[in-house]
């Protein structure tokens, strides 16, 4: 039995290694035929680093609950990746390739930490992925709904204030609010709202007046969340209004002002906020307050440091140790049983995934979806960074979730429906463009 | 589109963040991780137990101090073969790990071994043999000073001053680690306050009685560059306010010179010398020599203590340090230290007791190289205190030693006690021209220190030069 943990142990090194090589090749050649091999080897990988985590996990604590619950999974990557890839036949193949691959590393690590967290999960994303199939095509027929930019930000700050009135407690924020017994975050889905209602303003205008209202109201609902104590929260919200308003306007003034801002604030809530104070001392000097506010941090250190670079195996580690070790702390929990090497080809997955977004950005006719796919672009990257960087003692731990990794409801669905939204604007821009290219005879579209 | 260089730069500050985060994760995982995970608050120490048979530690003379043995119901148990010999220093891993069982405790749960046997019984999950620590310890000495201290409370150091390697490291009463989980509750309970659990040698806080002249004399010669013109007459006896401080058994030394007062441990001497030092400059010379802070040693220890300062002292307290007593205290590692500092011309080298790690092939995988910690006195300094510590042996108050083959050099000490026998010290370096080992010896409780500290002290010198 050792023999099968260390040797998958390996093998799914060797896959997530294989898989990311391939994830940037294709970004990079531009031949189909090699982009075409290419996507073939990631889904080989995908589904055999699925398969062999949990073969790994299953003759180590056989159950015929984890073979269903595989079975479903399986089932589920199958269905997303034909019907996507039928129904819209020009989204990026990439990103929905990283999308299920981080999935199924969520899956397998929370097989390992928590099975009865994981059913919750895996229904999760099978209803989002099913509302993810739908949002694309919402996206094409309501197109007006870029004209209502100002509701959507009311809105967000509605549910924001909703939250803090009515909302419970948990981890020590007030972030949580329960609608006919089944608890979510907001938040989680104010981030969506919001970057669209950002966008959506500044895609009609950038004069003075504007940037001034939409400056309040994003502050509005920065302050909201800060109110929740969720310091992450609010640091991802501030940083996404600040890069979109300077991509937006051009200036870099904007990003200066914003960010002294920033820091001014982060100073303030440093001498203000005594929940802010323990993050910091817990990150200057774990060991020292090892027995209360450092211990999460210095837990997480033991974790990725006995792990090392090749990790000690699934179910082989202590990663239960570590408080709230399936969400904000999951990433320690992969490197100690998975390896550092591992660890690394899941950043390198993200930073593929800011890149082919930030390309959409790039590539776009529309300076809506431009700026949306922006807005989404940093949202998304400086989440994993804040999330990664807080585990890892890179900087103070603000307890945020790895996108589609981390168990959490809100936070999957999120994520899942962010991405179907890059993906809509993907696939409007490639119709568009293959339209025009039609017209004009310029031959075949290249995907990109 | 007019943006897409301000996209681009955004994209340059993201991946920044990207690699910064690469870079300070492969920074832990490469050289930080290896000391941290080494805490004892790490749970995943028995998690790595399960897949390493833990290493040896040898000796520096390559006798084995601490194995593992598989017994004949398969089980592993920790052996020590020389039962309480080593019981401090290298430690215990049951009941809380000590001494180099917990420093090195990773290293001992690590397999480094790389034949393909290791790579085969990794995958058959057969327990690879772990690293083994050698450790800078002598063998031969700490059992010279081990016998020496018989059933003597107290403690002996040996350091090699030129690198700070600690040779010996003996501490009684000690226990059995073999033994320690059938005698836990005895021990932890120590009802005849004996303490066995405790390494004296590191953690040991004494008065260093007339050792600590040594130190008076540096200060002395500091604020007195005539020193070497000093002279006092000597009537068996000070007074100050009604507090009597006399010399040894009420001789009285007469007219004598520093080297005299030195050999002969005029306690009257030396307690008007320390009323006449201006407290600052005592107090920070004895903070350069590392008083009131932790010892630059990976051995757990601590801090010895001068507690005269500014305001918070009096004449009384004055003559009373400048002779080794009132409220100084220090540790029988810390004197070694000082001996060794003068033995290596002025600057201490940071003591430590493993030499190296070794795969279980025997393959280095890491070695210690000597510190320095730093430079306390000039080579002129040294060589005075060295002729005044010679001076102890030829005409002194160790004349026990001048029978030796080697010259020695060093300074005893007898640290009073209310309502008990003295406190026997010794400290001292040999050969006297070129120092090749340090040695501290206290023995508790005992008498004077040329009685009761300097017979040990020669035991284990004759041990070594032999």
């Amino acid at each position: 039995m050792h023999v099968a943990i260390e040797l998958t142990k390996y093998l799914m090194i060797i896959l997530i290694g294989t898989y990311t090589y391939h994830g940037y090749r294709v970004v990079v050649k531009k031949n189909k035929a090699y982009q075409e091999k290419s996507y073939r080897w990631m889904t080989f990988c995908l589904f055999m680093l699925h398969f062999a985590g949990y073969f790994s996990i299953y003759i180590q604590v056989p159950s015929d609950k984890l073979l269903l619950l595989y079975g479903g999974q399986v089932v589920l990557f199958i269905l997303v990746i034909t019907l996507y890839m039928n129904i819209y036949p020009n989204i990026s193949r990439v990103l929905l390739l990283n999308m299920l691959m981080l999935l199924a590393i969520g899956f397998i690590i929370l097989t390992r930490l928590s099975i009865d967290k994981l059913v919750r999960q895996v229904l999760i994303s099978g209803f989002s992925c099913t509302i993810g199939l739908f949002v694309p095509a919402i996206m094409e027929r309501f197109k007006k709904l870029r004209n209502f930019g100002w509701i959507f930000g009311v809105l967000g700050i509605g549910i924001l204030v909703l939250v803090l009135l009515v909302g419970d407690e948990r981890y020590g924020a007030t972030s949580w609010l329960t609608v006919l017994g089944i608890r979510f975050q907001p938040l989680e889905f104010v981030k969506i709202s919001f970057v669209f209602c950002i966008a959506a303003l500044f895609d009609e205008g950038t004069d003075f007046k504007r940037i001034c209202a939409v400056t309040v109201m994003a502050a509005a609902t920065v302050l909201a969340i800060v109110f929740q104590r969720d310091l992450g929260g609010a640091l991802i919200f501030f940083v996404t209004y600040v890069f979109i308003l300077y991509v937006a306007t051009a200036k870099s003034l904007y990003l200066m002002s914003g960010l002294a801002a920033g820091s001014l604030a982060a100073w303030m809530a440093y001498r203000m906020f005594d929940h802010v104070k323990v993050r910091v001392m817990a990150w200057k000097n774990p060991f020292g307050y090892i027995d209360n506010e450092g211990y999460q941090i210095s837990q997480s250190l033991f974790a990725i440091g006995t792990g090392g670079w090749l990790g000690v195996g699934l179910l082989q580690g202590l990663p239960t140790s570590i408080p709230v070790v399936d969400s904000d702390f999951v990433f320690s929990a992969i490197a100690e049983e998975l390896g550092g090497f591992f660890a690394i080809c899941i950043i390198l997955i993200y930073i593929n995934c800011f890149m082919i977004i930030i390309n959409i950005s790039l590539k776009h006719w529309d300076n809506f979806y431009c700026l949306l796919s922006f807005g989404f672009a940093v949202m998304f990257s400086f989440q994993v960074f804040l999330s990664i960087g807080g585990v890892i003692k890179f900087i103070p731990s603000t307890g945020v979730t790895l996108p589609f990794i981390s168990s959490g409801g809100s936070s999957i669905i999120t994520s899942i429906i962010m991405f179907m939204i890059i993906q809509g604007i993907f696939h409007t821009g490639k119709s568009e463009k293959v339209n025009k290219q039609h017209i004009h005879k310029v031959g075949e579209p290249n995907e990109e | 589109m007019k943006n897409k260089k301000v996209i681009w730069s955004v994209v340059y500050i993201f991946l920044g963040l990207f690699v910064m985060t690469l870079g300070y994760f492969t920074y832990y995982l490469m050289f930080r991780s290896k000391e941290v995970v080494n805490s004892t608050y790490n749970l995943r120490h028995d998690v790595l137990s399960k897949r390493v048979i833990r290493g040896d530690i040898i000796s520096a003379d390559g006798i084995i101090l601490a194995e593992t043995i598989i017994d004949e119901d398969g089980e592993e148990i920790r052996s020590y073969p020389y039962n309480d010999m080593y019981a401090h220093v290298v430690g215990r891993v049951l009941r809380g790990r000590t001494g180099i069982e917990e420093v090195e405790n990773i290293t001992l749960l690590t397999s480094d071994s790389r034949s393909s046997d290791a790579l085969y019984n990794d995958l058959i999950g057969v327990k690879n043999p772990g690293n083994n620590v050698v450790s800078t310890l002598n063998h031969k000495l700490t059992k010279a000073a081990y016998d020496a201290l018989g059933d003597n409370r107290g403690a002996v150091v040996v350091i090699e001053p030129s690198t700070g390697k600690i040779l010996a490291m003996v501490s009684k009463p000690a226990y059995n680690p073999n033994d320690i989980e059938k005698n836990w509750d005895k021990l932890s309970e120590d009802n005849e306050d004996e303490s066995p659990l405790l390494n004296r040698a590191s953690q040991g806080l004494y008065p260093p009685g007339s050792t600590f002249k040594i130190i008076t004399t540096l200060a002395y010669m500091r604020e007195n560059p005539d020193y070497k013109d000093y002279s006092y007459k000597c009537k068996g006896s000070t007074e100050y306010e009604g507090m009597t401080i006399r010399c040894s058994n009420n001789r009285v030394h007469g007219n004598i010179s520093l080297k005299e007062a030195f050999a002969q441990s005029c306690n009257s001497s030396f307690a008007t010398m320390g009323s006449s030092i201006p407290v600052d400059s005592f107090r920070s010379l004895c903070e350069s020599f590392y008083f009131n802070k932790a010892l630059p040693a990976r051995v757990i220890n601590n801090p010895s203590r001068f507690e005269m300062r500014l305001g918070d002292y009096s004449v009384k307290e004055a003559m009373q340090t400048g002779i080794g007593q009132g409220r100084t205290l220090i540790t029988p590692l810390h004197n070694a230290m000082i001996a060794a500092t003068i033995a290596n011309g002025g600057i201490m080298m940071k003591p430590y007791v493993i030499d190296r790690v070794e795969s279980s092939g025997g393959r280095l995988l890491k070695g210690y190289v000597p510190e320095e910690a730093t430079q306390v006195m000039t080579l002129s300094e040294v060589d005075y205190l060295k002729s005044l510590m010679a001076s102890v042996v030829t005409d002194g108050t160790a004349k026990k030693l001048n029978k030796l083959d080697v010259k020695v050099g060093g300074k005893t000490g007898t640290a009073q006690q209310e309502g008990y026998k003295s406190h026997a010290w010794f400290i001292g370096f040999a050969p006297i021209n070129d120092p090749k080992i340090a040695i501290s010896v206290i023995v508790e409780n005992k008498g004077s220190g040329s009685e009761y500290a300097v017979p040990i002290a020669e035991k284990v010198l004759d041990a070594y030069f032999d």
